[in-house]
């Protein structure tokens, strides 16, 4: 357990080094990026006279050597503080604050239904290899996979909300009801359940066809003969021995697409109208809301960063082999 | 314990077995197994019938695809259904016929009554369950034993099989043991349930000959112990004349001879068992003396290589010292057998020498310069000098390339001109015994023989000096392993090639080396003629490499001497 620790140790101060380097670049990425946030204010501001123009940028430092500005953010970023966004005039560590929790509710419920749904129609179309129930799943999967998100997404409320009013079509949650407490909860997850499906059926897809691809290799490794030879029933042999070992690669690409689900979430949001990160970020870019925008990509590498910890953890408690390296 | 005593020759133990019961403990009759369409043969097995008696143990021989292991799977309900079938016949346990069986009763005979070992013990295992466990699981299925006297019952056989610390191994996961626990694992989980049929797939076949020798007793001793019926399934003789009882050849499904077994093995009657016996090779014979001439042509001068495992950025690496004063001289024309267990660091020295490798330090000196000190430019010109031949024949040669091209690569990657490399090519494929359209053709088209044929002359096509073959035929059958050695015998006869020759099986080395060399743990312990190494050992290692091989005490029948592969 002590070496669990010292594993877990040396990550946490290999992230921290990372995420200074993804800081840095992060930076740079988006001075590369062409627009002057200055002018953007200033046409906005409707007086685009040049000394209005320098005065923004003095203000906010952007008048500064690119190293100094640099300097300023990265210290900032170490003690917590993302900067002012005076687009919206606001800290932009409270407009992330507000906006995460929908994004995380969002794209964690899908992934956790697509992780199991996906996982279960895998190991169901492997053990009924060749027939109707693995050809009928399979054609799902393909289809889920090759249809585009937001067409699926447009379709299910189309039929659900629009066809058969069954659920809202967009929203966090019906505005001005002012429900609070369970009733609060279940208005919620009434709005969640149309994105949440969009988003999990593509995952899905793909964790049941690597679930399926797996098992198939697993199935005709020796160990699963010597698991037969013992006389152990089918069901056994499906659970304890040859999904144990499949889920292994499924386990590996979950986890690095737990960590940009976050990130990747933009079109439902947009889709959906769900008001969370993706969405944010969308704006943020069309406003040349710098602040705000290194603030998304600093949330977002610390889930990627994070959930990599997390399956390196989890594939350690699984598979035993990994802990030899340590 | 009531230990018969494993030193008693099988063939004596065959005569005194009691008189045979009514119904025989295990009978096939007429078994046929029939192979998907578009398969070489219709049938896996072909009409294959043998008994099986208590406190007996059988072994079933033949070379791959004969269908040997086929017939155990069958027995297994392991047949990879629904491509093999069984066609016809019938397997019949203490009368009851197996295959006609509901398939819950035929599981609670799988693991229960009929048990198995597998030839790999290193993929057999689940490699994610505690060993203790997978045996446990064993005993959930076939007895009512509550969960404390599971344990108990495993941590108990686990001791039966020789594993030091039971209790603590059974919590262990199966990387952490070597290939001979694993294999005693095997053992403990085949035994679980008392079976009274026990079926043995090539189980000493991966593991080192050491090794090989305690598993053969082991599996000996506690067959006599338990009285079990044993199908042991293996293509050696050697291992034949350690443990049978009553031998079974197989050939390409059918069965040509079987019997006693010391009929089969000293008056063999079919010319199959006949040509399969020839080939055995065997440590009594070795060369004479090599007479040494002229300046060596390499000399490795204590050259020393540690890897290190593992390590990063918080970890400090593990240090395996895979080659250490390591010192050996070859002369034009000389064979030198490197010979060693797994892991004993033979083919670190074959691979440094062929410049694969970079030596932490030493010196390799060919013709008198130092290869070591020799930057990449300097060294290419060596590179034709000294050609090695690998292990594994289906994973050496590029499937996307035509042999033509595999063999006429390396000269024209040193310039020679394509159409002449190709025409040199062709010739040479020739001289190892290949026909004209091989040259267009693709390797996976060959058979494992045939394609370590190319690979050998992919190597003279280098016009080397030196010839580093590591395992060259430790992947191939019995027979097919007698020709290559021979191919190569005679190239080397008639190239006055000098060979580094790495095996692990000291019958082949004794076969084709003048001079031995064993290592052990990265060290040459001895070093000498192979007439010296063979009947002299002067290290206690090399005495217990020597004892170890199987079937010392069974001699080739003299009529099949003069027909013996390689044989001078």
């Amino acid at each position: 357990m002590l070496g669990f620790a010292q594993l877990f140790a040396s990550r946490l101060v290999k992230a921290a080094a990372i995420l200074i380097a993804i800081v840095v670049m992060n930076f740079f990425l988006v001075h590369a990026a062409p627009g002057d946030p200055a002018m953007v204010m200033a046409g906005e501001a409707g007086a685009a006279d040049e000394k209005f123009v320098a005065q923004l940028r003095q203000q906010f430092g952007l008048d500064r050597p690119i190293y100094e500005q640099l300097g300023t953010y990265v210290g900032k970023v170490v003690q917590g503080d993302l900067g002012y966004s005076y687009r919206q005039q606001r800290p932009v560590w409270d407009i992330l604050a507000e906006r995460l929790p929908a994004t995380l509710v969002l794209t964690l419920t899908a992934f956790v239904l697509a992780l199991a749904a996906g996982v279960a129609l895998g190991t169901l179309a492997a053990v009924a290899v060749g027939t109707w129930a693995d050809s009928a799943i399979t054609v799902i999967a393909l289809l889920a996979y090759a249809t585009p998100i937001y067409w699926i997404g447009l379709m299910l409320s189309l039929l659900f909300s629009i066809q058969l009013g069954w659920l809202p079509a967009f929203g966090y949650e019906t505005v001005g009801a002012g429900y609070t407490g369970l009733a609060h909860a279940a208005d919620v997850a009434a709005h969640l359940v149309l994105p949440v499906i969009t988003l999990a059926l593509f995952y899905m897809a793909g964790y049941a066809r690597l679930t399926r691809a797996s098992m198939l290799e697993v199935r005709s490794l020796d160990f699963v003969k010597t698991a037969k030879a013992k006389g152990l029933p089918q069901r056994r042999i499906v659970t304890r021995h040859v999904l144990r070992n499949a889920i292994l690669p499924v386990i590996t690409v979950a986890g690095i697409q737990a960590g940009q689900l976050v990130g990747g979430s933009i079109l439902i949001e947009t889709v959906f109208a769900w008001p969370g990160i993706g969405r944010l970020a969308f704006e943020a870019v069309l406003q040349r809301d710098y602040q705000v925008l290194l603030g998304i990509f600093l949330v977002t590498s610390v889930m990627v960063i994070l959930f990599n910890i997390l399956t390196d953890i989890l594939y350690g408690l699984v598979d035993p082999r990994i802990q030899v390296s340590q | 314990m009531n230990r018969t005593d494993p030193l008693r020759t099988p063939m004596e133990a065959a005569a005194m077995t009691t008189p045979l019961p009514d119904v025989p403990l295990l009978d096939v009759r007429g078994l046929s197994i029939a192979l998907p369409p578009g398969a070489d043969r219709p049938l896996a097995v072909d009409n294959l019938s043998f008994t099986l008696n208590p406190d007996e143990i059988l072994c079933v021989v033949g070379e791959s695809g004969s269908g040997k292991s086929m017939t155990a799977h069958a027995m297994m309900g392991l047949l990879p259904a629904p491509h093999v079938r069984v066609a016809g016949g019938s397997l019949r346990f203490k009368g009851k016929d197996v295959l006609t069986m509901p398939e819950a009763e035929q599981r609670s005979l799988r693991g229960g009554r009929i048990a198995m070992v597998f030839q790999e013990p290193m993929t057999a295992l689940n490699p994610l369950m505690r060993v203790g466990r997978q045996i446990a699981e064993s005993l959930r299925e076939h007895t009512d034993l509550p969960a404390p006297a599971r344990r108990a019952r495993v941590v108990e056989l686990l001791g039966q099989v020789g594993l030091p610390n039971p209790a603590e191994l059974a919590d262990a996961y199966p990387f952490r043991l070597s290939g001979g626990q694993r294999q005693r694992v095997m053992i403990a989980m085949a035994l679980a349930c008392q079976p009274d049929i026990l079926i043995a797939d090539e189980p000493t076949t991966a593991l080192d000959v050491t090794t090989q020798k305690q598993i053969l007793d082991l599996i000996r001793s506690i067959q006599a112990e338990r009285h079990m019926g044993m199908m042991f399934i293996t293509h050696d003789f050697g291992v034949v004349a350690e443990i049978a009882h009553r031998v079974a050849v197989m050939r390409h499904g059918k069965l040509v001879e079987y019997g006693p077994a010391a009929e089969v093995l000293n008056r063999p009657q079919h010319p199959y068992t006949r040509q399969l016996i020839a080939s055995v090779p065997h440590y009594i014979e070795h060369r004479d003396d090599h007479a040494k001439q002229g300046a060596p042509l390499l000399v490795a001068d204590k050259v020393r290589k540690v890897f290190h495992v593992g390590g990063g950025l918080f970890r400090k690496s593990k240090q395996v010292v895979a080659g250490d004063d390591l010192t050996l001289t070859i002369h034009p024309g000389e064979t030198v057998g490197l010979v060693g267990e797994s892991g004993s660091g033979k083919s670190t020295l074959g691979r440094s020498i062929v410049g694969l490798i970079k030596p932490d330090s030493g010196r390799i000196l060919f013709e008198g310069t130092d290869l070591l000190a020799l930057d990449r430019q300097g060294f290419r010109p060596y590179r034709r000098a000294v050609q090695m031949v690998f292990q594994d024949p289906y994973a050496s040669l590029n499937p996307r390339h035509r042999v033509g091209d595999i063999v006429a690569q390396g000269p024209v990657a040193f310039g020679e001109d394509r159409t002449k490399a190709l025409a040199r090519a062709r010739e040479l494929l020739a001289m190892v015994g290949l026909d004209g359209s091989a040259a267009d053709r693709f390797p996976h088209e060959f058979s494992g023989g045939q394609r370590q044929r190319i690979g050998i002359a992919r190597a003279l096509a280098m016009e080397p000096k030196l010839l580093v073959a590591d395992e060259p035929v430790s992947a191939l059958d019995v027979s097919v392993q007698g020709q290559v050695l021979e191919l190569l015998d005679d190239i080397r006869r008639r190239l006055n090639l000098a060979m580094l020759f790495i095996t692990h099986d000291l019958r082949v080395a004794a076969q084709v080396c003048d001079t031995i060399a064993v290592m052990r743990r990265g060290r040459i312990v001895e070093m000498g003629t192979a007439r010296e190494v063979f009947t002299h050992p002067r290290d206690d290692y090399t005495r217990s490499l020597l004892d170890a091989i199987p079937g010392k005490g069974w001699r080739i029948p003299d009529d099949l001497q003069p027909v013996r592969a390689g044989a001078h």
